[in-house]
């Protein structure tokens, strides 16, 4: 009995009562819908951290340096970070001081208390790539310099609420007082956020590092954010520097002491993000496919029901020379299409469904993490879809078998004999 | 090598089914030889063995004891699969109910055995087609069986049996479910098959249809109790008689 017959046998018995197939099917329909679902979904969270992550970089390491004392007895430097950077000028592109310069600048006699100051160095900016380390791109002028940096120049970059709101546009060459001193705008950031608010993205001001560690009456810097050459690079960026760190803190003794400084990698985090989603929709998955195996144990049913209906066929059969294996490959390959039919609904179904979730959940995630440029892709790779159906043929063939083999056994006598 | 070859050879054939503490000997003690070219029937009573008898031949069935050679080859203890590839080449059958599958096309079901001997489809189709014009319904290839009159679904029945050329036709009460005059028909049908050759093993109860065959074999609780010319007068035992036996 060749294959081709047996597979236009299965479809023509599954046409013949389509109720009962699509019953049938149902279990692996929505077993496999389910896990295609999840892994799309899943896929389109790990897909929107990842863009995210793009958009910051992912060869961007943080270094928190608390140092002792409150940073009064002992601390890293700026100067001594920037030499560390200087002196493995292949592994790091850039560093710059993150210094909070305070909340709130003067302009025309009004004060806006809600605008964010920040000292950061010219590192900030990347020039390959015409944004800065946040993500923000220029809309006019220039970003900090090195000699800014240097000199310790009073020249400032804001962003697109100040200009438009505190400035009234235009805002190259005006100045704003921050703590009495006077900022001339050199740069303005292109709008973030979809409407401009006061004390959003948008309503930032930077400036050197070293006038905002001035403004702030601080010694030291707790947070630097150090770019590596390439995200190939980062681990062993991230190490080196932690070791910098170490030999820099360790006491007389030679211990370590953790707790004046921590490092962390963008990669750190996505990594530890993905682990956790692998987790989570391993989880939902393994629940997923419990309905797959009901779906399985359904098409044994079935099956056997089919084998006792179809008794006195398999006799005939049998009578006229079929061999045990023929009559077992009818069932399985009746088995394993049914299944299969139903993987393949399943998929349809639910790439549909993730679709439409992907599309409601993907606009209600984007906007509520304000996290613009930022797609819900809900699509399955390629290997789900392939895995799924190769699972659910399985499943067919693998529960098929019982009833199939009881098939084969019959006694051709007692088979024709049934009625 | 064995001395005399006949198409089938059965020697000292027992059948016993053990049936609570008792023991049902089905055949007892059966010796038959049918050769090339004969049109036998074997007669009996329900309860005479008939059917076990049948199942032997048709290698359905394997004797608890004895031997059974069809075409010179020992069949009587092979197992299953074995004797699955035996039917399918050497025995050609012929039920009552006809046993068309409903599922199928006419020639889809004429195909089935020539299928399970791993004929190509192309051959496979002709060889169906031919044995349906031997039987005079090409027409009717694709239509189902229940779309045929009872006398058309035998006579596709037979168009199987002849299909894959077997060495035997065995008909089990071929013309149990028809009218008498079908019946009669599909008789007609196997007496020319007779004629041109072909050996047929008939198996019924009746004798009015026993004597259309050219020899009987007669069974009565699972011995022989007749073989000869069909012709022989006492071949057929009255109706009377025979019933008074099977009440015996």
């Amino acid at each position: 009995m060749n294959v081709t017959q047996a597979f236009r046998l299965a479809i023509k018995s599954l046409r013949t009562s389509k109720m009962r197939a699509f019953l049938t099917m149902l279990g692996i329909i929505i077993g496999v819908a389910a896990v295609i679902i999840i892994i799309s979904l899943g896929n389109g969270l790990t897909g929107m951290v990842e863009q995210q992550v793009e958009k910051v970089g992912v060869n961007q390491i943080y270094a928190y340096t608390w140092g002792m004392g409150d940073g009064t007895t002992k601390n890293v430097t700026p100067e001594d970070m920037y030499a560390f950077i200087d002196a493995h000028s292949d592994l790091f592109d850039g560093i710059t001081p993150w210094v909070g310069g305070g909340q709130g600048i003067r302009c025309g006699g009004e004060e806006y208390q809600k605008t964010s100051v920040y000292g950061v160095s010219e590192a900030m900016y990347r020039i390959q790539t015409g944004t800065t380390l946040d993500g923000d791109t220029l809309s006019k002028g220039r970003y900090l310099q090195y000699v800014d940096i240097v000199a310790r120049s009073n020249v400032c970059v804001i962003g697109a609420y100040v200009e438009q709101e505190i400035l009234d546009g235009d805002a190259l060459g005006k100045t704003i007082s921050i703590s009495g001193v006077s900022y001339t705008v050199v740069g303005v950031l292109a709008q973030t956020q979809e409407e401009l608010r006061e004390g959003s993205g948008d309503d930032q001001v930077f400036i050197p590092y070293p006038n905002a560690m001035l403004l702030s009456g601080s010694s030291y810097v707790s947070l630097y954010q150090i770019t590596a050459s390439s995200r190939d690079t980062v681990m062993e960026a991230q190490a080196l520097l932690l070791d910098f760190l170490q030999t820099f803190y360790q006491d007389e003794a030679g211990e370590h002491i953790y707790e004046y400084y921590y490092v962390q990698s963008m990669l750190d985090q996505v990594n530890q993000i993905n682990a956790m989603m692998g987790v989570a929709m391993m989880v939902l998955v393994a629940i997923a496919a419990i309905s797959l195996l009901v779906g399985g144990i359904g098409i044994m049913n079935i099956m056997l029901v089919s084998v006792t209906e179809r008794t006195r066929e398999i006799g005939i059969r049998k009578s006229l020379g079929a061999k045990r294996k023929d009559i077992r490959r009818q069932f399985i390959i009746e088995a394993g299409t049914t299944s299969a039919l139903g993987g393949f609904v399943g998929i349809l179904l639910g790439c549909l469904v993730a679709m439409g979730i992907g599309s409601l959940l993907g606009g209600i995630l984007v906007q509520s993490l304000g996290a613009s440029g930022v797609t819900f892709n809900a699509t399955p790779t390629l290997g789900a879809v392939l895995v799924s159906f190769g699972v659910s043929v399985g499943i067919g063939v693998l529960f098929g078998y019982l009833p199939a083999n009881k098939a084969a056994k019959l006694n051709p006598i007692d088979a024709l004999r049934y009625e | 090598m064995r001395p005399v070859e006949h198409l089938i050879e059965l020697k000292d054939v027992y059948k016993i089914y053990p049936m609570g503490s008792e023991d049902v000997h089905a055949l007892d003690g059966v010796s038959l030889t049918i050769d090339r070219g004969e049109f036998v029937a074997i007669v009996g009573q329900s309860g005479s063995g008939k059917s076990t008898a049948m199942n032997i031949i048709g290698c359905l069935d394997v004797p608890t004891s004895g031997t059974y050679h069809l075409g010179g080859v020992d069949v009587s203890t092979m197992n299953d699969d074995q004797q699955a590839e035996i039917r399918n080449k050497m025995l050609g059958f012929i039920f009552q109910q006809y046993n068309l599958i409903p599922k199928l096309t006419v020639l889809e079901n004429v195909e089935l055995p020539l299928l399970y001997a791993g004929m190509d489809a192309a051959e496979r189709r002709e060889r169906a087609r031919r044995a349906l014009e031997r039987v005079g319904l090409a027409d009717k290839a694709k239509h189902l069986p229940n779309q045929l009159s009872g006398g058309q679904q035998q006579r596709v029945s037979i168009a199987r049996a002849l299909a894959g050329e077997p060495s035997v036709i065995l008909a089990d009460e071929p013309t149990g479910a028809l009218d008498s005059r079908t019946g009669r028909e599909v008789l007609g049908f196997l007496q020319k098959l007779n004629a041109e050759g072909d050996t047929v093993v008939l198996i019924t109860h009746d004798n009015s249809i026993a004597v259309k065959a050219k020899r009987i074999v007669r069974l009565q609780d699972g011995r022989i109790i007749y073989d000869g010319d069909a012709k022989d007068p006492r071949a057929v035992v009255r109706p009377e008689e025979s019933a008074e036996e099977a009440g015996a």
